[in-house]
């Protein structure tokens, strides 16, 4: 429509299943606030990298709150899925993860849900991560290395303390990490907020497909320092969480 | 799936009484105003900006900021949804009444497509957009709508989903016949009622 639709290029079309009973099979600390659970569903769908699930819970009053959490596993993990879930102090839904659910207990979940913000094996790729933004993210970085560890695919990593790095032991030669409050102790790589020079670190040039993900300031500033230099819009994904406070 | 209950989980935001009749099923009390968008927030400069009315109609229509902002304006107390489960309640948005803007233009068709600075689009049906149910906005509780939130002007439909509310709206195409837009396209309800949880293709 006059070159308005130019680049958004839909995702695979398809229908989310309804919603099922998941066991959780098993529990993963992270961080002192992010735990990673790992649902066994049994109508389980194949994702792309970058989808989310919904998750329900009821009480017994019939109370319902609900949640969408993305995918941080490969596709190729059949049967099941991992969602890596920040607790929020005030939140209602990830705090009964971190505080209440246990192994063996089932949750109702509901996906993959259609997204703009999934990886179909565009290359090079850029991954530009702030905090529990990196979930998405990881999902990508995790399929190409099962799938294409040829690929050029770098993530970009911005977390606060080195107490706050999900996946730390995952992170390899693909990831660059900056840390904005505090470094580990004899850190000698990256600190601050991620710049051109960090993003030129990465060492993905040219016309790459970019993630950008985390909270809304960090994807506003991500995402315009990626148009500044040199980035097309059209390739520049981005998925937010959390209030702006206003 | 009636009769699952949540092992252990009980209720940990009270909403106050008069506000519960408020929030659609699946949505929670949200007190800030979160972002939703799929790419980078676009620059649209409101010199350059111009607002179009096409398609299937008797005489398009197309205003200049300056012309837009002469226009009359409403201030609309409304309450909005995201299909992402949030709801803000007792917000408010300036702008000038889909009626107004259609008035004159003779609509051919039923269905319409609005489209974005910056690619985004979303079909509405003319019927939810007139009889004093939308408008396109440039003011949110009485500042000029933050670019983030689609400034300098976005559609307002708050009686669906906010992602039929377009943000850096450009323009409205009236069609003879109804197409899928962006959302619509990757598994998101066709029409987006809240009331009636229209969150997803199956829904």
């Amino acid at each position: 429509m006059d070159g308005l639709t130019e680049g958004l290029t839909p995702a695979v079309q398809r229908a989310p299943g309804g919603w099922q009973i998941a066991t959780v099979s098993s529990i993963r600390t992270e961080t002192p606030t992010v735990k990673s659970f790992r649902l066994d569903v049994p109508m389980w769908m194949q994702h792309l990298p970058g989808q989310h699930y919904d998750v329900r819970l009821t009480a017994p009053d019939g109370y319902r709150a609900q949640r969408s959490y993305s995918i941080a596993s490969s596709p190729l993990d059949e049967g099941s899925i991992e969602l890596t879930i920040d607790r929020l102090a005030d939140g209602e839904v990830s705090p009964y993860f971190h505080d209440v659910v246990v192994e063996g207990d089932q949750v109702e979940v509901r996906g993959p849900f259609a997204s703009y913000f999934v990886w179909h094996g565009e290359e090079p790729v850029l991954l530009v991560g702030g905090g529990s933004g990196v979930v998405p993210l990881m999902a990508m970085l995790r399929h190409r290395r099962r799938t294409m560890p040829d690929l050029p695919m770098r993530l970009v990593y911005s977390v606060r303390t080195a107490s706050d790095v999900i996946y730390a032991d995952e992170l390899g030669d693909d990831a660059v990490v900056t840390y904005t409050r505090e470094p580990p102790d004899g850190w000698g790589g990256h600190t601050g907020r991620i710049d051109a020079g960090l993003i030129e670190a990465a060492g993905i040039e040219g016309h790459a497909t970019a993630f950008v993900c985390g909270s809304n300031g960090f994807v506003e500033s991500a995402g315009a320092l990626l148009l500044g230099i040199g980035f097309a819009p059209e390739r520049v994904r981005t998925e937010r969480f959390g209030p702006t406070g206003f | 799936m009636g009769g699952f209950i949540s092992r252990g989980f009980q209720r940990r935001r009270q909403v106050p009484e008069e506000l519960a009749d408020r929030i659609p099923p699946g949505q929670y009390l949200e007190q800030g105003f979160p972002v939703l968008t799929a790419g980078p927030t676009p620059n649209v400069d409101t010199g350059a900006w111009r607002f179009r009315i096409d398609g299937m109609v008797d005489r398009p229509q197309e205003w200049t900021w300056g012309e837009f902002n002469a226009l009359p304006q409403d201030t609309i107390p409304c309450d909005i949804h995201c299909v992402t489960k949030w709801s803000k309640l007792g917000t408010s948005f300036g702008g000038v009444s889909l009626d107004t803007l259609l008035d004159g233009v003779g609509t051919r068709g039923d269905h319409t497509m609005a489209m974005s600075y910056g690619g985004y689009t979303t079909n509405v049906a003319l019927a939810d957009l007139t009889g004093g149910k939308a408008w396109v906005v440039t003011e949110h509780e009485g500042d000029p709508l933050p670019r983030e939130h689609g400034g300098p002007a976005r559609l307002l439909v708050p009686h669906l989903y906010f992602w039929k509310s377009a943000k850096w709206v450009a323009g409205l195409r009236v069609m003879d016949h109804d197409e899928p837009g962006f959302w619509e396209s990757n598994g998101y309800h066709n029409r987006g009622d809240p009331w009636k949880e229209e969150r997803y293709w199956t829904d």
